[in-house]
């Protein structure tokens, strides 16, 4: 018998993009596309349960066994490494994980860095590399404003294109890391449903490839 | 006659545990709650999580909360040449939960083999992870890797500790996709790079492992791993439910305290690894002694969450009284339910959050019913 398999997807533009590689290596759920507030969806012909959830939440899911697999960006993945398999690189939703400063700043080594950011542990491990003593400020949201304001000197924060920083006179310092969209597999529920999962992983390769 | 059914499912498995251990000879071993600290500060990286909970003893001592049961055992094992020593435990861990980053009791079971740990000793070790595993439920996995491979890798790498942490974590995670990018940042060749790739994707049933392994062991290290792999498949090919056990290298431990089988438990519908194992050998060393050893460890508090459903019922009945009641014929009454194997909870008034299959209400002739639930 074929086992259901449960994905957690992210909300959101990234989320809809992920859906349509699930949908075009054959694994749709038509009734996803409706318009409505439901949150669970189901196609048994093709063994597939989707679920929408916060993006940072994706990895919890998984982790927990709530969902069999799921796809989180490479940051949330860095931030709270999850106990999960990291299979495929979906290459979407494509960005950098970087440094910015104010156009000016200047790098005072003699001095404490004030590091503004949302993701504290991918700060606190990139700079305890660096052997750099720093001030972690955390924010929720708006960390552009931080070095702009003086509340820090620099931000640890995703990229994608670079216009908010370009027009809040903001530059990029250092890139950390590059970040797209991953497929994550409980480790235990990979256990048990192996093939499907397997299956699943091919196909979606193969979207991978030709795009 | 002790009726199965009221005790908790971590508290059943527990019991037929015990008694599976004992089958085979092993011999219980109790401990106490505390242990110094020094030992787990000697060998902080053996441990799960390196929060340790720390006090002072009256003697100024500064003592700990046991994070870890092999280390006391090993501590107190004396090596002696010829024979093994086989103990299981049951016992309680604290350590920092890794998702919520707060410490947690840890309800562990488990057995150690030490000694001059051969073949059979192995094998016997393996079948009682099996039979463990098969205890909570039929529907199991138990995962075995073998830590010779990797460190066979690693020595073709010739790769300093950093590479080795990184690609150690990434085999972990089934992570291929990083591999080449990993290879170009620390100058590892392209044909080890296309090989950790490759050996990412092995994992499965044995007999195709052992087949796919095969063109892919160089170098001393990994055809040693690959003999006894394959010695072990043709003993685990005689076992009941054989093809529950399979071989997957994204099972990796610390090189510095494991070499040989490493091996994780898991079971249907519980997210995490519930029993985790293998040999080190080098652990002993470290700790000064002579012998090898092989155990593993069962995470019990797990099964809490794998509970088949809620209780419906908190008691069968409750039975309320008032002031008019007669004690005696209460007592009787009350009796007569537990004598028809029934829950009675007696009570003046229904608590809120009690439930119940029955309400009823006594009077010195007897009962009136005042709710049925069932």
């Amino acid at each position: 018998m074929k086992q259901m398999i449960n994905v957690a997807l992210p909300k959101g533009r990234l989320g809809e993009k992920v859906y349509s590689m699930f949908e075009a290596a054959g694994y749709e759920c038509p009734s996803i596309r409706e318009k409505n507030r439901k949150l669970i969806f189901e196609n048994e012909e093709t063994g597939i349960r989707y679920f929408w959830v916060k993006p940072s939440d994706v990895a919890i899911y998984v982790e927990r066994g709530a969902a069999d697999i799921g796809v989180a960006g490479k940051d949330i993945l860095e931030e709270y490494h999850p106990n999960v398999y990291e299979l495929l690189d979906l290459k979407t939703g494509v960005c950098k994980m970087m440094v910015a400063a104010k156009s000016d700043f200047h790098d005072d080594h003699s001095k404490t860095l004030r590091v503004a950011t949302k993701f504290a542990n991918i700060a606190r491990n990139y700079y305890a590399g660096k052997s750099r003593d720093i001030d972690i400020i955390k924010l929720n949201g708006s960390i552009e404003i931080a070095p702009i304001l003086g509340l820090s000197d620099v931000i640890v924060d995703i990229v994608e294109t670079g216009t908010t920083l370009k027009e809040n006179d903001l530059v990029v310092y250092e890139d950390i890391f590059p970040i797209s969209a991953r497929l994550i597999a409980n480790k235990s529920g990979f256990q048990f449903k192996t093939e499907e999962i397997e299956t699943l992983v091919a196909a979606l390769k193969e979207q991978v490839e030709q795009s | 006659m002790l009726d199965e059914s009221i005790l908790k499912r971590e508290e059943q498995a527990v019991f037929a545990l015990r008694s599976l251990y004992s089958g085979y000879g092993y011999q219980p071993y109790k401990m106490s709650k505390f242990e110094e600290y020094d030992l787990y500060a000697r060998n902080k990286d053996f441990l799960v999580s390196d929060s340790v909970i720390t006090f002072t003893d009256t003697n100024g001592k500064l003592m700990a909360l046991k994070p870890d049961v092999t280390l006391s055992i090993i501590k107190n094992y004396k090596d002696e040449p010829g024979c093994t020593q086989r103990v299981y435990y049951n016992e309680n861990v604290y350590r920092v939960s890794d998702e919520t980053h707060e410490y947690k009791e840890i309800l562990q079971t488990g057995l150690e083999c030490m000694g001059e740990i051969d073949f059979y000793n192995l094998c016997e070790v393996l079948r009682l992870a099996a039979e463990s595993l098969r205890s909570l439920s039929g529907d199991y996995v138990l995962a075995i890797s073998h830590m010779g491979f990797l460190a066979g890798l690693l020595k073709e790498a010739d790769a300093d500790e950093a590479f080795s942490e990184k690609v150690s974590g990434l085999i972990a995670d089934k992570n291929a996709h990083e591999i080449p990018r990993l290879c170009e940042e620390y100058q590892v060749s392209p044909e080890l790079c296309e090989k950790l790739v490759k050996f990412i994707g092995i994992y499965g049933r044995r007999d195709v492992v052992l087949s796919e392994l095969e063109p892919f062991c160089e170098g001393e290290t990994m055809k040693a791993a690959l003999e006894e792999l394959r010695a072990l498949s043709a003993e685990l090919d005689t076992w009941k439910d054989s093809e529950k056990i399979r071989f997957d290298f994204s099972l990796v431990n610390d090189m510095r305290y494991y070499d040989g089988l490493v091996f994780q438990g898991y079971v249907a519908g519980i997210p995490d690894v519930i029993l985790s194992g293998g040999q080190y050998d080098r652990l002993m060393k470290r700790m000064g002694r002579k012998s090898g050893a092989i155990g593993f460890a069962l995470y019990l508090d797990l099964l809490e969450a794998f509970q088949s459903g809620n209780r419906s019922f908190d008691v069968d009945v409750i039975l309320l009284y008032d002031e008019d009641a007669d004690l005696t014929l209460l007592k009787e009454m009350a009796e007569s339910y537990q004598k028809k194997g029934l829950s009675v909870s007696v009570q003046k008034q229904k608590p809120k959050k009690l439930s119940c299959r029955q309400l009823v209400k006594f009077n010195n002739k007897g009962v009136e019913v005042l709710e049925t639930n069932d």
